[in-house]
């Protein structure tokens, strides 16, 4: 039975299923090599590196507090970003859509602008504009606010890269409610607060959440347009890419490798997490 | 009135987080004015670091396109065991971290590598030279094509191609005049993003390249080198640059929007 | 051409789930044949197997005797217009209709000249003969039909194949392409297969019906035979509106005798048994027809030529169809008995001969 079913799934698989267009074992071939040498391949080296040099290797590395530190630097102001874009990202995309806002093309387009600038380029220019001496550096340094080279400057360097992230996904998911829901909603006796907040904001949570996810994983493993502001004292502002590239140099390939698979598997968990949100979000848009 | 408010406040906020960044790049770019920034861009080794960004992005998006394609192909054409697996692993280097997405490549080819020792004597070298730079940028702009391309592919359906099939048309035929035209837009917008990741690759590229200045520095190496050697000006005006460079492949995105009104259906 | 499916089978890919079981068909040269059933019969999963567009477990497809394995034999042979006509939306109505002839190779392709003729030929045939420089996403649904049907008849096939050509249009337009696409495969000397889920029109515009239910074939006939004779229930049940009536067939009398009073028994030669008489409204006549009479006829108004009444039996109202030019007068109250004599009778669902 499960031999038949096997033999089945392989025939399967080598014809292509039951579609008949040309280009199956040309196309197949291709991604097979391309994603086998570019993903599969470094994935492997990744997993299995950390146990060539022995177990004890392994526990040695979970000895070190510099990089749960660097890791829990890392992961809180990924966290931190990504939850302070949640408003924000929620009142741009909500302007953008239903804000009748002048200029509406313009932001939308400016919007994708910290994707579209390279991370180095935004790491020396927001150390430059929250440096004691920067633009808005000096003002904040005067209330006594000190951005650069602490961990709020990891957190604002983070929330410029994601917020592109959370506006993009609430955006189309707000554009595609029918603006029956509120007339309904009006219709039924609902206040404008309550129109707002149970029919419009509610049905954004999974939206939300699946924009918090991607955020927070790009905040976890960012590196360029972090490590010119975060001043990268070890256990205070140092984050976990950072401490991959100093063990590197300290050829500690077996310490590097160790922090990569706690970010892959951090960003792995993050992925899931998405994923069973979204499903949930399916439910909700498709009756059937 | 709080309508106005809202206005205000939306254009403040992007102005302050979105708009302040590019005009600092400028405002630093040319603290000394336009001709001491021009004159930076002639030094050999920011030349050298221009032209090896744009020899490494050709490749990567060459190459990253063709793959593109046919995996697009792959995966919206043919429902086989395993498919749900390949449409995982090729979105896969959009989560993993840039730095980890460099050191793979020297697990494999550095000195400490699985392979890195044999291939040094036989002359070759991968890390901490431009091949691995090239791997690096390869990895981390793998998904761009095919993740644009698969949801608009799946969303046109198959009838095209069938109808394309019986009427005699050949793989290529198929590919080169109906399924490529038919989904160009698609194809030009993931394009452009491989480009712009491209161009501006940093935490990877860093993590392979081994920064000779001249020799294996690509733009946002350069950047760095000149910026922690306090040459602000120099690393502003090639920040400015790259920044330029990179903004405009983005928005060039939205150019087919402009153009092809007409033959678009309008539904 | 004639085409002849053999023994086809097909499951779902990668299930257990059967779209068409043990399938054969013989479609004559110069044939119109429609392949109706409900929807999830397998007609367009059929259809698709004729044209090669999907694989299949087993079975063969063979054209004027030939076998055909691969769609790329097909190529050229078979016109294929999708129900969502698949028009390439970047390439002009006259590209559109060349595609076939422009995909061949050098050698064998027709000289620019050539081609753009035969592209104006089929854009007159079509009568839309100015059409050639538009974009496909400008023209109407009845163009873009004819503009499909161009392109699939451009590599001059002998056999088309048409999925629920008629799906997207408006009734009138409907209409009209009907009358005319059964005109063009005159004139052409094709042989058609169509697959619709409207019976009607099948009827209309078809000389053989294959009727599909579950991934088989329940019946192929010529719409008169069909109309005389469903093989089953569901045939007869989806042909058009039936009205049934259980009864028992007397061995010794040759009766059938209806479970409900205000039937009347009828004479058969069919074997004795339980059975059930399934009747078109229209073939329901009032015996008796008067005032005060047993059963009470109420009229509904007219449509189509009949006017609709219903008679209301004890336990349920059926309906019942006039000619409007009969004399209705005298039936127009009530009657003493609903003659069912025109019924067919089933048992299980299978007609019993």
């Amino acid at each position: 039975m499960v031999a038949g079913k096997m033999k089945k799934a392989f025939a399967l698989f080598w014809q292509g299923g039951d579609s008949t267009l040309p280009g199956y074992r040309l196309s197949l071939t291709v991604t097979l090599v391309w994603t086998g040498f570019f993903i599969i391949l470094p994935l492997f080296a990744l997993a299995l590196r950390p146990w060539q040099n022995g177990f004890g290797m392994v526990l040695n590395e979970l000895h070190d507090t510099r990089m749960f530190a660097a890791l829990w630097t890392s992961f809180s102001s990924a966290v931190a970003a990504a939850l302070l874009n949640i408003p924000l990202g929620l009142f741009l995309a909500w302007m953008l859509v239903r804000g009748h806002l002048p200029g509406r093309k313009m932001a939308d387009a400016l919007i994708d602008l910290p994707l579209a600038i390279p991370t180095a380029v935004s790491g020396i220019t927001l150390a430059t504009l929250y440096s004691p001496r920067g633009w808005l550096g000096a003002p904040l340094s005067k209330i006594g606010i000190d951005v650069a080279y602490t961990r709020t400057g990891i957190v604002l360097a983070l929330m410029f890269v994601g917020l592109p992230f959370m506006v993009r996904t609430i955006e189309p998911v707000l554009k595609n409610l029918p603006h029956e829901l509120e007339e309904a909603a009006r219709l039924l006796g609902a206040r404008p607060r309550q129109v707002i907040g149970r029919v419009l904001l509610a049905p954004l949570i999974p939206t939300v959440i699946t924009g918090f996810g991607l955020a927070f994983a790009r905040g976890m493993g960012e590196y360029g347009s972090v490590i010119f502001i975060a001043g990268n004292q070890p256990f205070k502002s140092e984050i976990a890419p950072l401490l991959i590239v100093v063990r590197l140099q300290e050829f500690d390939y077996s310490g590097a490798t160790a922090i990569a698979l706690i970010l892959l598997l951090i960003s792995f968990l993050s992925l899931i997490f998405v994923g069973a949100v979204r499903k949930k979000l399916s439910v909700w848009t498709s009756a059937s | 009135m709080t309508r106005f408010f809202l206005w205000c406040a939306t254009w403040g906020l992007i102005g302050l987080v979105l708009l302040m960044p590019p005009a600092v790049i400028l405002a630093e770019a040319l603290s000394h004015g336009i001709m001491p920034a021009l004159k930076t861009l002639q030094d050999p080794d920011g030349i050298a670091a221009i032209e090896l960004t744009l020899e490494v992005t050709v490749v990567a998006v060459v190459l990253n396109t063709i793959f593109g394609i046919l995996a697009a192909w792959l995966l919206t054409r043919f429902r086989f065991p395993g498919r749900g697996l390949l449409l995982v692993l090729v979105e896969l280097p959009l989560s993993i971290s840039p730095v980890v997405s460099g050191l793979v490549w020297l697990l494999l080819f550095g000195a400490q590598g699985w392979w890195g020792s044999a291939l040094d004597r036989m002359g070759i070298q991968i890390a901490f030279a431009v091949p691995g730079i090239i791997l690096a940028t390869l990895f981390v702009t793998l998904p761009y094509v095919v993740r644009t391309l698969i949801p608009l592919m799946e969303q046109q359906g198959r009838d095209a191609e069938e109808a394309a099939t019986l009427a005699g048309a050949g793989f290529w035929q198929i590919l080169f005049r109906v399924t490529l035209p038919g989904a160009r837009v698609a194809l030009f917008s993931g394009v452009l993003m491989t480009t712009a990741r491209a161009m501006g690759e940093f935490g990877a590229v860093s993590v392979v390249s081994g920064h000779i200045p001249g020799l294996t520095e690509t733009m946002p190496l350069h950047i760095e080198s000149l910026y922690n050697g306090y040459q602000t000006v120099a690393a502003f005006t090639m920040a400015a640059l790259l920044a330029f460079m990179s903004m405009t492949v983005v928005f060039l995105r939205s150019l087919p929007d402009f153009m092809n009104r007409t033959r678009e259906d309008p539904s | 051409m004639s085409v002849v499916v053999e023994n086809l089978i097909r499951c779902a890919p990668g299930s257990e789930r059967i779209l068409l079981s043990d399938v054969s068909l013989s479609v004559e040269s110069g044939a119109f044949v429609a392949l109706v059933g409900p929807s999830g019969a397998g007609k367009t999963t059929l259809l698709r197997a004729i044209a090669g567009l999907d694989k299949y477990d087993s079975g063969t497809v063979s054209l004027n005797g030939e076998t055909l394995a691969s769609i790329q034999e097909r190529a050229g042979k078979v016109g294929f217009v999708f129900q969502s006509y698949a028009l390439f939306p970047h390439m002009t109505v006259a590209r559109n209709i060349s595609f076939g002839l422009d995909v061949l190779s050098k050698a064998q392709r027709p000289s620019a000249s050539e081609i753009s003729a035969r592209v104006q030929e089929l854009l007159d045939l079509m009568q839309i003969p100015d059409l050639g420089k538009a974009y496909p996403s400008r023209l109407s649904g009845g163009q873009r039909q004819r503009v499909a049907l161009a392109r699939a008849l451009a590599t001059r096939p002998d056999v088309l194949l048409l999925d629920e050509p008629f799906g997207a249009l408006d009734p009138i337009v409907r209409r009209a392409i009907r009358t005319w696409l059964r005109a063009l495969h005159d004139q052409l000397g094709l042989t058609t297969i169509l697959v619709t889920h409207d019976q009607e029109e099948a009827l209309e515009v078809a000389d053989r019906i294959v009727v599909m239910q579950h991934g088989r074939i329940v019946q192929n006939a010529s719409p008169a035979q069909l109309d005389e004779a469903p093989e089953t229930a569901f045939v007869m049940e989806f042909l058009g509106e039936a009205v049934s009536f259980k009864g028992v067939i007397q061995a010794d009398t040759g009766l059938f005798i209806p479970d409900e009073a205000g039937v009347l028994p009828f004479a058969t030669s069919c074997p004795a048994g339980p059975a059930e008489a399934m009747i078109r409204p229209f073939e329901i006549f009032p015996e008796n027809a008067a005032t005060g009479g047993k059963i009470a006829l109420v009229r509904h108004g007219r449509r189509n030529g009949f006017l609709h009444y219903s008679a209301q039996l004890p336990e349920r109202s059926v309906p019942v169809f006039f000619p409007v030019h009969t004399k209705h007068q005298s039936i127009s109250d009530s009657c003493q008995g609903l003659n069912i004599a025109e019924a067919r009778l089933f048992r299980n669902g299978q007609r019993i001969v």
